[in-house]
This record gives C-alpha cells, structure tokens and sequence, in this order.
C-alpha cells in the first residue's frame, strides 16, 4: 500500500470518528426521547419504516461503523498481532464489507 | 544523608540479569554518580555511557526505577526515597552490554525520517532572512533543542508495538525541516515521515513529552506533521 493510500486511511478513519461521534449522539438522544413515555418494537417500526430520513441517517451510521472499525482492527493487528502485509489489508477489507453487508441489512429491516 | 543504597544493575545482553549491589548514600547525590561509585569502587567491569555529566550531550540516559531519564541530572533523593534503585539499559533498543543500549536503530530513523538539512545555497551567498517572530521559525524554536538522548524512544509504547515507527525524536526533527523555509528535501521528507511507520502510527500517549528531559513536546511536533502529511494525501503531492 502506498504511503498516500496509508495517510488516507488515518484521514478516513479521524473523518469516520467525527461522524460516529454525531451519530452516536442522535442515535442514544431519540432512545432516550422515544422510550421515556414507553413504546413497543411494533410502534418503533411503524414510525421508522418507510421514513426516508432515518434510512439515510443509519446508512450513514453503518458506513461510517464500516469505515471506522477495520482500519483501527488494522493497526491493532499490526501492533498487537504482528500481523501485517497485504494478507491483513484484505482480511480488513473483507471485514468492512461484512460489516456494510451486516449494518445496511438491519438498516433496511428496520427503515426499508 | 548517610546509609547504603540497594542497587539492581542490569549486566550482560538482552537475556542478561540484575546484579545487587550495596553503594554508600550522600547528600546530591545522581544516579550516575551511583552508577560511577560501582564501575570504580565494586565491580571494574561494568560498562555504561557517559560523557559531559551535566544534562547537554544525553550519552547517560538508562531507565532508572522503571523510568527512562538522564542519570546525570536525577537525583537519588528523587527517584528512590525508599533506598532502593534498578538501573537498566534504555528499553526498545538492542544491549550491547550492561547499561550500553545500542543507538544505531535510533540514528538509522532520523536519517529515514530525512532528519538532515539539504538547502541550495553556498557559502559564497548571504544569510536568509528568517524573522524570528515568524510562525515557521517558533514552531522550529518549540523543537530544535533535541539532543537525541532516546529518552522519548525508549519511553513510547508504539516504538515497542511497531517496529517500522520512526519514534518521537526523528519526527520532531523531521518537523523542525518541514518548517525550514531554507530547506528543499520536503517533498520527499514528508513521504517519509507518512504512512503507517510514521507520524500517523503514533497514538498521542504523550509518554515523549512527559519524559523529554528537555521539556520538549515531540508530540506536538507529530501533530503537526499528521497535519501537513494530510494535506499533501488530499492534494495529491504525497
């Protein structure tokens, strides 16, 4: 991997935090607001399913989640587990994919 | 002050051991003066480094109760109020033997990091105008102090982590470069210190700046080069 592609990563995975930060934030804020009168899971989807604006805000969340944690698993491999090389790169792209694939099929379960 | 000190000195290499010693306390007293009364006075073969004995050219740097520091410039009343002392070499770097760390590695990544000036003018040019007020020439003042001692090396985490970092002092020197406005190797200095050896594996533990017995801050110096190196990345010129 090139050193450009390597800064990248450190710059995609500082861009990705700034973004979970927020949703994270969103995310445990409506938690809070929506279950402090009780609600049921029935009444949940029936407000989130079909709302454009909460697919995109957790499409964002699940993208930022896959960009995030395999670059910081990277280093920790790299660090911790002496793992390093083109084999790691891949396992790490792979585990981005399965956590897009995994993240955007809750995502649709729940807003779709 | 008066009594003995009990001492663990490390000898041998890498799978050497601690060697107790009993050496008498007085008042002031450094830990390399410690270090001195059992090379002359207990055991003739011990090897250690030192050269000035008062904090300027760093040789004397060992880990001391754990610590890495000058032992020049510690006190004994500082680091050991319960009279006991282990002095070892400097942690992340080869044993030569005893308390002589091998530096090599430590040197070899300055020069990786270009931690040499390269400029174009000769002898026969006149000085360049640099204002010392200048943003540039403060950032260099925050971090040209370095004497390369390896304090700041063998006290970061990520130097034992990743084998390829380049450590807080090349950084630094590297950063001083950088805003060199005399120097022309940046370019390619800034594609040395980048990637995941360099300014971007370091973690901000701070560990060079709490230990730096300079009182330099390597760290912001790194922040500052994960600043440019980014730029560079976005704009293509990495």
């Amino acid at each position: 991997m090139s050193f450009r592609s390597q800064t990248l990563l450190w710059v995609a995975q500082r861009a990705s935090a700034a973004v979970l930060a927020l949703c994270v934030f969103v995310h445990l804020g409506v938690i809070i607001y929506a279950v402090r009168g009780g609600i049921s899971a029935t009444e949940i989807l029936g407000r989130t399913q079909g709302n454009a604006l909460w697919l995109a805000f957790y499409s964002l969340f699940v993208l930022a989640c896959a960009v995030h944690a395999p670059i910081g698993l990277r280093t920790v491999l790299n660090e911790w587990g002496a793992w390093r090389g083109r084999g790691c790169d891949t396992a790490m792209w792979l585990f981005a994919a399965l956590l897009a694939w995994a993240g955007m099929r809750a995502v649709m379960a729940v807003t779709g | 002050m008066s009594g003995n000190l009990s001492v663990r000195v490390w000898r041998g290499r890498a799978d050497g051991a601690f060697q107790s010693f009993e050496v008498p306390r007085y008042a002031s007293q450094s830990v390399l003066d410690v270090v001195t009364h059992i090379q002359r006075k207990l055991d003739a073969t011990l090897a250690y480094r030192y050269a000035c004995r008062v904090g300027m050219c760093g040789s004397c740097a060992m880990t001391v109760n754990g610590v890495a520091r000058w032992t020049c410039r510690t006190h004994v009343d500082k680091v050991a109020a319960d009279g006991r002392l282990e002095i070892a070499p400097l942690h992340h770097l080869p044993v030569i033997r005893d308390l002589v760390a091998d530096m090599r590695e430590f040197f070899d990544k300055w020069a990786r990091a270009r931690g040499s000036f390269r400029g174009t003018k000769t002898r026969h040019d006149g000085f360049a105008a640099v204002s010392p007020a200048s943003r540039k020439r403060r950032a260099i003042e925050a971090g040209i102090e370095c004497i390369g001692c390896g304090v700041c090396y063998s006290a970061c985490d990520t130097v034992a982590w990743n084998p390829d970092y380049l450590g807080p002092a090349a950084l630094q020197r590297a950063w001083t470069l950088v805003n060199d406005v005399r120097d022309t190797a940046n370019p390619e200095r800034l594609r040395a210190v980048a990637g995941d050896g360099g300014c971007g594996a370091c973690h901000t533990h701070l560990s060079c700046t709490e230990r730096c017995p300079k009182q330099l801050s390597p760290t912001a110096g790194i922040a500052g080069l994960k600043r440019a190196v980014t730029m560079a990345a976005l704009r293509g010129t990495l």
